[in-house]
């Protein structure tokens, strides 16, 4: 996994300085948001209900630090054998046994099995802190994770001891200098079962996993972190082929550059309305319209000029196959497919229905930080309206744009609009977030249907305020002339339909 | 635990053939009072219960951390009966003679009978 520059690095030296020592976990977002990692030195408590991923969170920071930060770690765990962990985590690249075996990690299996223990008078953990420290000193471990340490509350039967003893515990470990990690499942009215926020309480990550409308979202919060700012939101994450990432974006402020470059949109014409250049770099580009208006043909168009000069276009389908879209984009004279031989251009099809909002916004994400496009079209973004309500989209939204506005990365959105009505409503829940909104719409006059086009707003340049007819040939779009072409063109078409009638 | 309870676990404990030994590991940590006393109370029981027919060992796990590892030490005092089968945990100061005997199946749980 690699790491990219977080909040933390872009922060002067002196502000860096106040801030507390943090330990990195490498895990995308995590670090953003915490501003750079977990508290060095201390224990973290990561709380969340069965499934939530805390293990894998834990294991990720394990496997990071060792890997990517050269920082050994130990894994205490209480749940599964160490042999089907890491065919677990196996998986997602990681290679447990090599790790073990370049002593990188140490990892001790606890089995405490309930019942089976007859105790006779006092006693104490000992045994336990015994293991540990045998384990952190024989890897030299910077970094420790307890999986999950209240499962030994089942097979012990004194709490009083119990609980003494973990207090005793997550003080020996801030004794050692270890950054720690301490999972614990989610309780009833608790963040813990057994309350294990009492004890551990210098930072506490809640992981929940929810399902809504079928679609099953998960969120991390920072529910606590002492003597560090730390964003107080909840954030979507994923778990994925890649692993685990968080998506902080929200926390971002309005700080993108703003580009003086132009891109041409792929119609000379259409360029020439757009006060002769096209489109600014790095801005977001709405094209709405009713069915069948050619928005997918404009955005094909925008896509063909930008693999014409060269660049990455990473274009998100909610409703086509790429086939499908490839097929018809075909019949109106432009052949993307030479692109995606060339890997210019990457189809990421997806239904809509497949996720929440939230693993669509992470998923899109996670693509666009792979492919690293200049260039991003999403057709239709509407589709997506159907996972959420409008606030939910308009975050989402303004969360992926933001995004991309950061990487510079130009982005047409197309949006259909649904017959006559509720045209305002759809639009103007991300409108606001567009530099550019081209409409498109087809009108009946006398039997036959024209097709016109009109950009409502593009910020910073003087756009043309005319409706422009314009006809979908085999060569595709093309932008009638002024007023008097269109009125020959009518007056053709007419005709024709006279002609039409009159057999 | 009634009394004649007791005394039939105690016939059915001297019944018990002479030749079956106790094999006994005793997981202690270093020479806490904790630890002395769990010694010399599982000595007392030992000497009264299983006379001649016992192999004890102490063993100190912060001289041998990986012995702690390799018998899933947690809670210390820990003592083990790897024989006569089955193998048993019990920890503990071995305060609680009554435990013991239960957990070297010198007794049955009072439950289980």
């Amino acid at each position: 996994m690699e790491t990219s520059p977080t909040v933390i690095d872009v922060l002067p030296q002196h502000a860096r300085d106040r801030e507390l020592a943090k330990t990195r976990t490498g895990i995308r977002g995590l670090d953003e948001i915490t501003r750079g990692g977990l508290p060095t030195g201390r224990p973290t408590l990561v709380c969340g209900g069965p499934g939530s991923g805390k293990t894998l969170l834990a294991l990720t920071f394990l496997v990071n630090g060792a890997v990517q930060y050269g920082e050994p770690g130990v894994l205490l765990t209480f749940e599964e054998n160490a042999e089907e962990m890491a065919s677990d985590v196996a998986s997602l690249g990681f290679d447990l046994p090599e790790l073990i075996k370049t002593q990188r990690l140490a990892v001790d299996y606890v089995r405490v099995e309930r019942g089976e223990i007859e105790e006779t008078g006092e006693y104490d953990l000992e045994g336990l802190f015994v293991r540990l420290d045998y384990a952190i000193r024989t890897v030299g471990a910077k970094r420790i994770v307890l999986d999950t340490i209240e499962s030994l509350f089942a097979g012990l039967k004194n709490d009083g001891v119990l609980r003494s003893e973990l207090r005793r515990l997550f003080r020996w470990l801030k004794d050692q200098g270890v950054t720690a990690l301490i999972t614990g499942e989610r309780g009833e009215g608790l963040l813990t079962r057994q309350g294990l926020e009492e004890y551990v309480s210098d930072a506490v990550i809640l992981l929940d996993h929810r399902v809504h409308d079928q679609v099953s979202t998960r969120r991390l919060r920072v529910v606590k972190y002492r003597g560090s700012h730390h964003g107080t939101n909840e954030y979507p994450f994923l778990i994925n082929a890649a692993g685990i990432s968080v998506l902080p974006v929200s926390s971002l402020a309005l700080r993108h550059e703003a580009p003086l470059e132009r891109v041409s949109s792929g119609v000379g014409r259409l360029d020439k309305m757009l006060s002769g250049k096209g489109y600014y770099r790095g801005s977001t580009i709405l094209v709405s319209g009713t069915a069948g208006t050619g928005k997918t043909s404009l955005s094909a168009h925008f896509l063909d000029a930008a693999c014409r000069r060269g660049e990455r276009c990473l274009c998100f389908l909610f409703e086509e196959s790429p086939q499908q879209l490839l097929r018809n984009m075909r019949s109106i004279g432009i052949d993307l497919e030479p692109w995606v031989t060339a890997g210019l251009l990457k189809f990421h099809a997806d239904r809509p229905s497949r996720y929440g909002l939230e693993t669509h916004l992470v998923t899109m994400h996670e693509a666009v930080a792979e492919f690293r496009p200049a260039v991003t079209v999403i057709d239709p973004v509407t589709n997506l309206m159907t996972v959420g309500t409008y606030a939910d989209v308009e975050a989402m939204l303004t969360r992926l744009i933001d995004h991309l506005k950061t990487e510079n990365i130009t982005a047409m959105l197309t949006s259909l609009t649904p017959g006559q009505t509720d045209i305002e409503r759809t639009e103007t829940t991300i409108s606001s977030l567009m530099d550019t909104w081209l409409v498109l719409g087809n009108d009946e006059v006398d039997g036959v249907r024209r097709r016109g086009l009109y950009v409502l707003k593009s910020r910073g340049m003087a756009h043309s305020n005319e409706r422009r007819e314009f006809v979908l040939t085999d060569r595709g779009f093309n932008l009638l002339d002024t007023v008097g072409a269109a009125r020959k063109a009518l007056g053709h078409a007419r005709s024709v339909w006279r002609e039409g009638r009159s057999r | 635990m009634n009394p004649s309870h007791i005394r039939a676990t105690l016939q059915r404990a001297a019944q018990t053939p002479p030749n079956e030994r106790y094999v006994l590991r005793l997981y202690v940590t270093g020479m806490t009072p904790r630890s002395a006393r769990a010694v010399s109370n599982l000595r007392a029981i030992c000497d009264e219960y299983l006379e001649g027919r016992y192999d004890l060992e102490v063993i100190d796990i912060y001289q041998q951390p990986v012995l702690a590892i390799g018998e899933q030490i947690v809670a210390a005092p820990t003592l083990i009966k790897k024989l006569p089968l089955p193998m048993r945990r019990i920890i503990g100061d071995m305060s609680n003679r009554d435990r013991v005997l239960v957990g070297l199946d010198l007794v049955r749980a009072p439950d289980a009978s």
